[in-house]
């Protein structure tokens, strides 16, 4: 049965092969067109060979300001990445051992999963909205010149912004250290702990060492996801622009491949950095073997 | 070691029980051209629901937009399911070893950690006017003037989920199919069954959890979406999540938040159905 050399095998992968066309041709033709001559436009064939679009990209072309909506998304996704790894990783370790609301705590983050995203943003827009209606209200009401004149909202990028990119990441943090810990051989901790390691230790020099390849696999979804984010961060980053939400603003009002060549840097810098902890997590599952043997 | 989850569940509380409790108290609120007012009124509900309970022959515009939502839901959950189980199936029992299992099962992955917009708008030089697919067909006379319905249309706006979330299919099925004993299949195999036999009555129930998991989650963000309907559908096509986002750029926010209410009420139904099938913690 399922024998790879039978007419089921080549069927199933000719449907594969299909399917990963499908996941990367488009993908790939966006990347070949933003290399066009001046004279290109939005769809094939190529007109010419050239690096104009990037010129032009770099140049601003009266587009928003791209440069720093980029330099931000970067920085929010690194923030995301470092809370993402610190708590999902804390929270995977007191999940070992059920605690009071630790079934709630577990549904909680499956509804984070499946709510829609929509409902999340409104959500804490509202939230922070009344925080801002509730502060300037005292300041109206006890006179605190600090808040009349200089208050404008508490809804930021790294207040709302990354709060709901959290809701997010944190639940793919948490079931991958999951995964890790149903599989996880308990015998190397108990052995630290008889010879008399504190717990700090235990995790320092046993655990940690072992769950670091997943560790990065959790800092691999915390940045890419936050850095392409857009549904849940769509509605409370303020007055500041992330990557994704300038993105979608120019779908509908850039028409030439200028669109394109963004495409291209922000997949390159996805490609880069999904490569980069790709290898990390092999150079990491490498070296566990070894200190295993 | 319990402390050690606090401060992930305080982003919780803070992010995800307060924002849908303020939700749904707000949806009850007045509001004005400036401000949401503190109040106790069901007009934003009974707006909703504006002549939807009539007789009349033509629907009201929320029964209108939930029908479309639903038959987007539908049809993106039919074409993942059928795509997502084939991928997983051949990733599980055609391919033979971890290391090439892992690499393919990496290369569905990959795009998932790329950005859904410019996943969206690659699209455009293939769909186009005088995309690829217009071009074959005409080279093929197959068509005789360029097709418009390709981009911004239905037929685009489902492309695109099922480009950008048949991977949520393929992961749980996958998992479910990882799990099943060989020797079952072997066996059935012995005892005489062919391969649609050990496909339909051995795998397929033996993945229901897989199945269960992987529509929930389309569903979920199918019912929500108003990103790629919105870019895929040219800003023409109506869903409940663009009706919530349009209100919300009016700060009409009491009205977006009764439509945000029953959205999560309908949703909620659904996940109950389906979650009544199967227990989910057991399947990490």
């Amino acid at each position: 049965m399922f024998n790879n050399r039978s007419f089921g095998f080549y069927f199933f992968a000719t449907f594969f092969t299909c399917f990963v066309l499908f996941l990367y041709g488009p993908i790939f033709s966006i990347i070949l067109l933003s290399f066009q001559g001046p004279d290109g436009g939005l769809t094939f064939p190529l007109n010419g060979l050239s690096i104009h679009w990037f010129k032009e990209l770099w140049k601003g072309a009266g587009v928003v300001d791209i440069g720093s909506a980029f330099r931000r998304s970067i920085l929010l996704g690194l923030v995301v990445m470092v809370l993402t790894v610190i708590l999902s990783v804390s929270a995977g370790l007191a999940f070992r051992k059920p605690f009071t609301g630790s079934n709630l705590l577990f549904f909680t983050t499956i509804a984070s999963l499946i709510v829609p995203s929509i409902v999340l943003s409104l959500g804490v827009a509202l939230e922070f909205r009344i925080i801002d209606d509730t502060i300037k209200k005292i300041g109206g009401d006890y006179q605190v010149d600090w808040i009349i004149d200089n208050f404008q909202t508490t809804l930021t990028m790294f207040s709302s912004g990354l709060g709901a990119q959290l809701t997010w990441t944190l639940p793919f943090g948490l079931l991958i250290m999951f995964a890790v810990f149903n599989r996880f051989d308990k015998s190397y901790e108990e052995a630290a702990r008889d010879l008399g390691a504190s717990s700090w230790q235990t995790f320092r020099e046993i655990v940690f060492p072992l769950i670091a390849p997943s560790i990065v696999g959790i800092a691999l979804f915390g940045f890419t996801l936050s850095y392409d984010e857009l549904a849940r961060s769509s509605q409370v980053m303020g007055d500041t622009n992330t990557l994704p939400l300038e993105l979608r603003g120019l779908t509908t009002t850039v028409t030439t491949p200028i669109i394109y060549a963004l495409g291209t840097i922000t997949t390159g810098v996805s490609f880069l950095v999904i490569g980069f902890f790709l290898l990390l997590y092999a150079l990491l599952e490498n070296l566990k073997k070894k200190r295993q043997l | 070691m319990s402390w050690l989850a606090i401060p992930y569940g305080l982003v919780f509380i803070f992010f995800f029980f307060i924002p849908l409790l303020l939700t749904l108290i707000v949806s009850f609120w007045d509001y004005n051209e400036y401000s949401i007012i503190p109040d106790f009124i069901f007009e934003n509900y009974i707006y909703i629901f504006d002549n939807c309970f009539t007789f009349s022959n033509s629907l009201c515009v929320t029964f209108k937009t939930y029908l479309s939502t639903f038959f987007f839901c539908i049809l993106a959950w039919l074409f993942t399911l059928l795509i997502g189980f084939f991928i997983a199936f051949f990733l599980a029992f055609y391919v033979k070893t971890t290391k090439w299992q892992i690499v393919l099962f990496l290369i569905c992955t990959i795009p998932f950690w790329t950005s859904n917009v410019i996943r969206m708008v690659s699209w455009i030089p293939l769909l186009g006017r005088n995309g690829l697919l217009n071009e074959f067909l005409l080279d093929l006379s197959i068509i005789s003037e360029p097709q418009e319905w390709f981009l911004y249309s239905e037929f685009s706006v489902i492309l695109a989920l099922v480009h950008l979330y048949t991977l949520f299919m393929i992961v749980p099925i996958f998992n479910s199919m990882m799990r099943i004993d060989y020797s079952i299949i072997e066996a059935a195999y012995d005892a005489g069954a062919n391969w649609f036999q050990v496909l339909f009555f051995i795998i397929v129930p033996l993945c229901k959890t897989g199945i269960v998991i992987g529509s929930i989650f389309v569903i979920t963000v199918v019912m929500g979406d108003f990103i790629t309907i919105g870019i895929m559908g040219g800003q023409q096509l109506a869903s409940i999540g663009k009706i919530i986002y349009v209100e919300m750029s009016y700060l009409q926010l009491p009205s977006a938040a009764a439509n945000a209410v029953i959205l999560l009420s309908i949703t909620i139904l659904m996940i109950f159905i389906m979650t009544r099938l199967i227990d989910i913690r057991k399947e990490l």
